[in-house]
């Protein structure tokens, strides 16, 4: 799993039937410091997660599993919201 | 697996609910040489591991999952031991 920051929100009508119904969050991820460390990418939302929302999300298969039994073809889902981290 | 150093633990109120009770911890891959390497991942931790000690981390979903004891988690990376020593060969 990854830091992440909400950055926006993805709207798409034209899709895959299992994505009906599904949020979709523009993510960019987090080091522990905060600064934002690599690409942004969209991720599937399970939390009710929104735009400037510190977040987590798993990435793989795993990805589909909040949705179960639905299998939405997904790489990318938050799986929380972050209240606040703590560093050594 | 993957040799990392805990960093940090994130607390989160709203998440997943087989997330519920598992203990979310800030890991820093870390190269042989103890050199921090790539960025920070979060794990859940299966064995009491706390902050500055050196972890074996997987980075897989079913052994991770395996690793908080429930099925069909999701989550990709758990710490699943804590490392005494690491021993590389001249």
């Amino acid at each position: 799993m990854q830091l992440a920051r909400v950055l926006g929100e993805v709207v798409s009508t034209m899709k895959d039937p299992s994505l009906t119904g599904l949020k979709m969050l523009i993510l960019q991820p987090l080091a522990a410091s905060g600064e934002a460390t690599g690409r942004a990418l969209v991720a599937l939302d399970s939390v009710g997660a929104g735009v400037g929302e510190h977040v987590f999300f798993v990435r793989g298969r795993e990805a589909a599993f909040p949705f179960y039994p639905a299998e939405p073809p997904a790489d990318a889902t938050v799986i929380g919201i972050v209240d606040h981290w703590d560093l050594e | 697996m993957q040799i990392c150093r805990v960093v940090g633990t994130v607390v989160s109120t709203q998440k997943n609910k087989k997330l519920e009770g598992a203990k979310l911890m800030l890991v820093q891959p870390l190269t042989l040489e103890d050199t921090p390497r790539g960025t920070t991942l979060l794990a859940i931790d299966s064995v009491g591991a706390g902050i500055g000690d050196k972890v074996l981390v997987v980075i897989e979903g079913k052994a991770a999952g395996d690793a908080l004891g429930k099925k069909a988690a999701a989550v990709d990376a758990a710490i699943i031991g804590i490392i005494d020593a690491v021993e590389v060969g001249a």
